[in-house]
């Protein structure tokens, strides 16, 4: 099986160390991951901001990229989601009929991380050792958009050490949205502040989720707010072992 | 109220801009806390009661497919209602904006004959598209008082304040603030509060209760709004759980029903599959307390006349777009609002609109055209729980990302030099088209953003993102992207 990894603009920028996490994990498990160089972004900001057109050449930029690999995994849900959803979309109201074809094609092959360990691996323990108080936030992309349900927390029950505690309103958005914490701040950081509140009361060590977008949010009101809680990646704490830890 | 009709005639309060509007009512602590305790009272009840029903998924995808019919086929529909409601006695009138429906209904309220002070006045159930078109404001220039009769839509009445939900619509007001209003404005509008009113619930239904016992008995014209409509049958239904409505729809001599199109159904039968959601979806109760049916007139027993008026308003261009027409599905049951983060923190007033909350953000914009809301798409974090609670399954988040496209491109045809906003998307997909760029970038971004930042973290910003930055800190991009770590760590491996 030729794996492609797609990490996604924003985590190859700003959060490098999720993408290692995912090459270190799958290569533990024995595969071997790809990263195919001319990726770059899947166009979700443009999409949900209203620029389709802007969008269009990203679309098909990706299906250039990935088009010959057997599974696209990617350690992000929104991105996951953008692909699944919004690339059909978009083929359908811009493109001609040789993309629509081949984003159809290549959409099913594309898989949120926790979904190819589940799904396509079909392994729930890891191998992970992560001796820490963890709350898992589903974010709004895991939840509702991809319908991960129990995965990842069947993922962190499998590591060892970790003890998983519960968030107050865990399906509750935490305000991020992409543009809509600059559009509507304000509104963005009334959410925030009480996601925040949630994350404080439960006594957790590190609050971790399926996207570093939602993690990067939570995560800069808590650091603002001098809180001692650490935001990581899932794909971290799974790459975490008793002899590499994180 | 101070309403304003823009684009086709919907009250709608365009200024200020959601965001604007949204911090004002982000800054009343005391209805963040009403809101909050309100909404999760309601979602809590909705969950535990949709979760009874076995069948609770299919009742959704019922729904859904006899709005998506019905919506398919709305002339035919209609044509049915109009047949059906003039067979039973009753006379149908067409509608195409809201000053026709207000010009309609002034007309017959004027034309019920009878003493001068007995015309002068209407009661009303609560209705949604009578509050669209303005109705009662409309009223009131021709002379005619119009009473709300249901609860909260007399708190808000006597308040000259606007409903902030679809269901309660004063949810944004407390008692003692309900007792104060009771106390001072009741006598201006009929009979007084009794003496020493307190803020006891019960003793403020009681003097509600007092205070519109009088008009049903006096008003001979009622004013109503419609749930449903059964094409076959010509049958009206409105539900509703205090018994206002019912008294409306049977004590006065005429009864006008004002109804937005898309709520006719094709048949009598239809009707089943939404007196199951509705209820459950908006009250979290499993039937609703009153449910008041009425074909035509009956000689000898409720109104001796009634008319109909079908109001489109902006329906038949919601209708023509095929991804927008879905929130013509709505039944109005505010599911979508006690669920959305946005509306828990900002309440129903920074939507500017009747249609507040995530139903309000793609409905409003497609009836009064997007230029006219060009703010509401964007007061979304498209989280999706509005479309996991909608009980016919309306696609919101789908809606919105649509409606903020055509809000770029009406924004775009309608300026010469692009926006900022749209300057800043087409720089990022010259960038994000090549890797080679996004390279550059990500070394460009490393160093500014290490330039900003304190121990990797980057504090309060200027510009355009002080919003982001007041309330959060950035982290530094680190100084390898993972491109470079790859090339500089696997690369060889791959050969």
């Amino acid at each position: 099986m030729r794996i492609a990894l797609f990490i996604t603009c924003f985590n190859d920028t700003l959060f490098p160390d999720t993408g290692k996490a995912v090459v270190h994990l799958l290569e533990r498990l024995g595969h071997t991951v790809e990263f195919p160089p001319s990726q770059t972004c899947c166009g979700q900001m443009h999409f949900n901001t209203g620029y389709r057109p802007e969008a269009m050449p990203l679309v098909a930029g990706f299906v250039r990229t990935f088009g010959g690999y057997d599974a696209v995994v990617t350690p992000s849900a929104s991105c996951a989601g953008m692909v699944r959803d919004s690339h059909p979309v978009l083929a359908d109201q811009y493109g001609d009929d040789q993309l629509r074809r081949e984003v159809g094609e290549l959409v099913p092959k594309v898989h949120e991380f926790t979904e190819f360990l589940t799904d396509v691996l079909g392994v729930t323990d890891v191998g992970a050792a992560f001796p820490h108080r963890v709350a898992y936030h589903p974010t709004c992309h895991s939840l509702r958009g991809l319908r991960l349900g129990d995965r990842p927390e069947r993922l962190l029950r499998a590591v060892r050490g970790l003890e998983l505690v519960d968030l107050e309103r865990p399906d509750s958005c935490c305000g991020f949205g992409g543009t809509f914490a600059v559009k509507n701040a304000d509104t963005s950081a009334a959410m925030l502040a009480d996601k925040t509140g949630e994350v404080t009361s439960t006594g957790a060590d590190v609050l971790c989720a399926a996207d570093n977008s939602c993690l990067m949010h939570i995560g800069g009101g808590l650091s603002r707010q001098g809180s001692a809680v650490r935001t990581m990646h899932l794909a971290e704490i799974l790459a975490s072992t008793e002899g590499d830890p994180r | 109220m101070s309403g304003t009709m823009d684009g086709r005639g919907v009250v709608f309060l365009g200024s200020p801009a959601f965001p604007d509007a949204a911090r004002t009512a982000l800054a009343d602590t005391r209805l963040r806390t009403n809101l909050r305790r309100a909404t999760t009272t309601i979602r809590d009840k909705r969950l535990q009661v949709t979760g009874e029903l076995d069948d609770w998924e299919d009742l959704r995808a019922a729904g859904e497919a006899v709005k998506r019919r019905t919506l398919r086929h709305l002339d035919v529909h209609l044509l049915r209602l109009e047949e059906s409601v003039t067979r039973a006695g009753g006379v149908v009138h067409w509608a195409a904006d809201a000053a026709e429906a207000n010009r309609i209904v002034t007309e017959l309220v004027r034309a019920t004959g009878g003493r001068d002070d007995e015309t002068r006045e209407v009661v009303k159930i609560k209705s949604m598209a009578t509050q669209e078109i303005g109705l009662n404001e409309a009223l009131a220039e021709a002379g005619i008082a119009a009473y709300e009769t249901d609860l909260a839509e007399l708190i808000v009445q006597l308040a000259d304040d606007r409903p902030s939900h679809i269901l309660v619509p004063a949810i944004h007001l407390g008692r003692a603030e309900i007792r104060d209003l009771f106390a001072t404005e009741m006598a201006r509008w009929g009979r007084p509060a009794p003496e020493g009113l307190t803020d006891d619930p019960a003793a403020l239904a009681e003097a509600a209760r007092l205070h519109l016992r009088e008009k049903f008995l006096r008003a001979k014209v009622a004013v109503s709004g419609a749930n449903f409509a059964c094409a076959d049958t010509g049958t009206v239904a409105v539900v509703e759980s205090e018994g206002n409505g019912r008294m409306c729809l049977t004590l006065p001599e005429t009864l006008i029903t004002v109804m937005g199109i898309e709520k006719v159904l094709p048949s009598w039968r239809d009707l089943e599959v939404f007196l199951q959601l509705l209820p459950r979806s908006s009250t979290g109760e499993r039937m609703n307390p009153y449910t008041s049916m009425w074909t035509g007139v009956t000689p000898g027993d409720g109104p001796r006349a009634f008319h109909l008026v079908l109001l489109d308003n902006g329906r038949s261009d919601t209708l023509a777009d095929t991804v927008g027409r879905q929130a013509l599905n709505c039944i109005r049951c505010s599911a979508c609002l006690n669920v959305c983060p946005v509306y828990e923190r900002t309440g129903g007033h920074a939507y500017g609109s009747v249609y507040p909350g995530p139903i309000g953000a793609v409905l409003t914009p497609q009836l009064v055209g997007v230029e006219h809301a060009a703010s509401l798409p964007f007061a979304s974090t498209l989280c999706g729980a509005c479309y996991d609670a909608c009980p016919v399954k309306i696609n919101i988040p789908e809606v919105l990302t649509h409606l903020r496209a055509e809000v770029v491109e009406a924004k775009r045809a309608g300026r010469r030099l692009p926006s900022p906003e749209a300057l800043a998307m087409k720089a990022a997909t010259a960038v994000l088209v090549s890797p080679a760029r996004l390279g550059y970038a990500q070394r460009a971004a490393a160093l500014g953003g290490r330039a900003l930042a304190r121990r990797g973290r980057i504090g309060r910003l200027p510009g355009p993102f002080r919003g982001w930055s007041d309330s959060r800190d950035t982290p530094a991009p680190p100084t390898e992207s993972f491109r470079t770590w790859w090339r500089k760590n696997r690369e060889g491996e791959q050969g």
